[in-house]
């Protein structure tokens, strides 16, 4: 890339030895225009390019289709497409579906978030120490992460089987009643958010080892020399180390939990009697079983808001790179 | 390497790690023996319950589909048999599936890292106009849930005749934010006298991004690849809405369609399970240490 711009000046903030941008870095520069070689190096869109286009077409595009869809009737059989203003957002408030659908999402995001994390960094703290058979504890606790939903659900759902499945058989061995693991309007969302967890809490373990892993061993033997015993390093050293990645975590898994559809749908496809559908299941019924992708559109965009809360707190850390 | 060095060098790591696991354990939990046991104790409880459910369908997909559909037993009376994955691979379209998801995750990883390294190649090493419009957008798009979009997507295949084919399946999984800032965030890193040199010596940018950049940064791809390919293998969704014709179906969408149609047929069930969950699982074992690596760095989103 030879091609001289010497006409052409790069707006200030763009500047690569910006310091706020690159620290430290401030590349060669030519003697002839006083700019970097990267500065003249034009090339950068070319590279984006694919990228934006993929991302224009099939993120930002239905985004926008979909946004005009919400204030729209159409269907999925190809009739209406008139303009009919706020009508499906007055709809979707006055829906009770959408807040018991909205409900079932927060509760199960509720349920299954706080287990995730803590089983998550038991699982940690045990493994981190060292104890012998390392491979085998990261196989079974990360493996069913490994699993597709569809998996998952046959096994659970062979598990939770009515009288002949394993945990029926445990309970009558134990002379108590069965249970309707998947039948029982009590007990369905446990049951879920149960499986859920012994499904992906595998990932948050990763997260947390490697976390664990990075902590500077010379504060142990630190702290070893000034005679504090096991219990004291866990809770004045290892648990404070963990408060920021905890965050991200805790984050990240209510973004997941809130996005739940695969197993409910699989497990219990939302039953007993609804009591356990998701928003995610009432959007995909609307639109594709009962034709309504006006309606549909609406609902995701009520949904999207309050994801939307917990995206923005999930981007606040890495503002700064931008 | 000779495979006896290459043996000889795997022992000397293992003994090397058994040597700081030891170190670490004294480290952490102390010398106290009832902590260690009481540790190792729970340890093997949790993975003990970690793999009971897999542990159960294995042995129920061994099972004469009768015997399954008795009350549980670990021993079956009737003895092992294979007859449920004759069944299953002879009379479903499994391996159909397993292919097509094979081939879909393989195309959703190689696109996926491919333009998202070059675009973040492009923000982090070079300058162009709209840059920092473009990263803006970027970021705030990672905000984007995919799964809301499904209903304006599905609308948008129609028209564009892209249902029911690999690519209605394929490229809208592509798109990958997330990915190109942790990508960016590793090229950042580079220094820019290295690339400077090359420019100096006349490599065009292609050169520069094919033979310098992307060498240099192996471990994060191969760490961002494990992380998408393992996501669109698993993804249930968006190839649930976009595919109708089982010759199109991946994986975990043919399976949940399967379910219905054996009704109580226990064991066949189990054992299509347990084909499914073979090659992931098979990968994993070969591959743990760089999958186990991958998941860690890529897992935070960049964070």
């Amino acid at each position: 890339m030879t091609v001289s711009n010497a006409g052409v000046t790069a707006p200030p903030g763009r500047a690569p030895s910006d310091p706020k941008r690159s620290p430290g870095r401030s590349g060669t520069r030519t003697a002839a225009t006083g700019k970097s070689l990267r500065e003249r190096d034009k090339s950068g869109y070319l590279f984006v390019a694919p990228f934006a286009v993929a991302t224009g077409l099939f993120l930002l595009l239905p985004t926008l289709y979909g946004l005009w869809m919400s204030f729209t009737n159409q269907s999925l059989t190809g009739t209406g497409s008139e303009f009919i203003g706020f009508a499906n957002y007055a709809e979707a408030f006055s829906d009770p579906q959408v807040w018991q659908t909205l409900w079932h999402t927060v509760w199960f995001t509720v349920l299954s978030t706080i287990p995730l994390v803590v089983v998550a960094l038991v699982m940690a703290l045990l493994v981190h120490t060292g104890l012998p058979g390392q491979w085998v504890w990261r196989m079974s606790f990360f493996a069913p992460y490994l699993l597709t939903s569809a998996v998952v659900s046959a096994l659970s759902s062979w598990l939770f089987q009515p009288d002949i499945g394993l945990l029926d058989t445990w309970f009558a061995a134990l002379g108590l009643q069965p249970v309707g693991w998947l039948t029982d309007e009590n007990v369905a969302m446990f049951s879920i958010a149960a499986v859920t967890v012994w499904w992906t809490v595998g990932f948050n373990f990763l997260l947390y080892l490697a976390a664990l892993q990075g902590i500077p061993q010379q504060q142990y033997e630190a702290a070893t020399i000034d005679g504090a015993g096991g219990w004291r390093r866990l809770f004045s050293i290892t648990l404070p180390q963990l408060r920021t990645i905890t965050g991200v975590i805790v984050v990240l898994q209510l973004l997941a939990s809130l996005k739940v559809f695969d197993q409910i749908y699989l497990l219990t496809a939302g039953g007993p009697n609804g009591s356990t559908r998701p928003i995610l299941e009432y959007v995909y019924d609307t639109g594709f079983t009962n034709y309504r992708l006006g309606y549909a559109s609406a609902i995701s965009y009520v949904f999207f808001a309050l994801i939307l809360v917990f995206a923005l707190v999930r981007l606040l850390p890495s503002r700064k790179e931008a | 390497m000779s495979v006896a060095e290459l043996v000889a060098d795997r022992r000397t790591r293992a003994q090397q790690e058994r040597a700081e696991n030891r170190a670490l354990t004294k480290l952490t939990i102390g010398p106290s023996p009832w902590v260690r046991v009481a540790s190792l104790a729970a340890l093997v409880v949790l993975a003990a319950l970690w793999l009971l459910p897999v542990a159960w369908g294995a042995v129920t997909s061994f099972k004469h589909e009768a015997e399954a559909a008795l009350p549980a037993s670990w021993w079956p009376t009737m003895g092992w048999t294979l007859d449920a994955y004759q069944q299953v691979l002879s009379n479903s379209d499994l391996l159909i599936w397993m292919w097509n998801s094979l081939v879909v995750a393989g195309l959703v990883t190689l696109l996926t890292v491919l333009i998202s390294a070059m675009a973040a190649f492009a923000f982090s090493q070079t300058v162009f106009k709209g840059r920092s419009l473009l990263q803006w957008l970027t970021i705030a798009s990672i905000m984007m849930p995919g799964q809301i979009l499904i209903v304006p997507l599905f609308r948008q295949m129609q028209v564009m005749g892209l249902v029911d084919t690999f690519a209605g399946i394929v490229l809208p999984q592509i798109v990958a934010p997330v990915m190109v800032f942790i990508l960016k965030r590793f090229f950042d890193a580079i220094p820019s006298e290295l690339l400077d040199a090359a420019r100096i010596d006349g490599a065009g940018t292609w050169r520069l991004f094919w033979t310098i950049v992307l060498p240099l940064s192996r471990s994060i791809l191969v760490a961002v690849a494990i992380f998408v390919f393992i996501g669109a293998w698993n993804n249930f969704l968006w190839p649930f809405i976009v595919t109708t014709d089982p010759q199109f179906m991946t994986l975990p969408v043919g399976l949940s369609t399967v379910k219905n149609a054996y009704g109580v047929q226990y064991a066949q069930n189990m054992a299509s399970a347990m084909i499914a969950a073979l090659p992931l699982l098979i990968v994993f074992m070969l591959f743990q240490r760089r999958i186990v690596q991958g998941v860690a760095t890529t897992g935070m989103g960049g964070q």
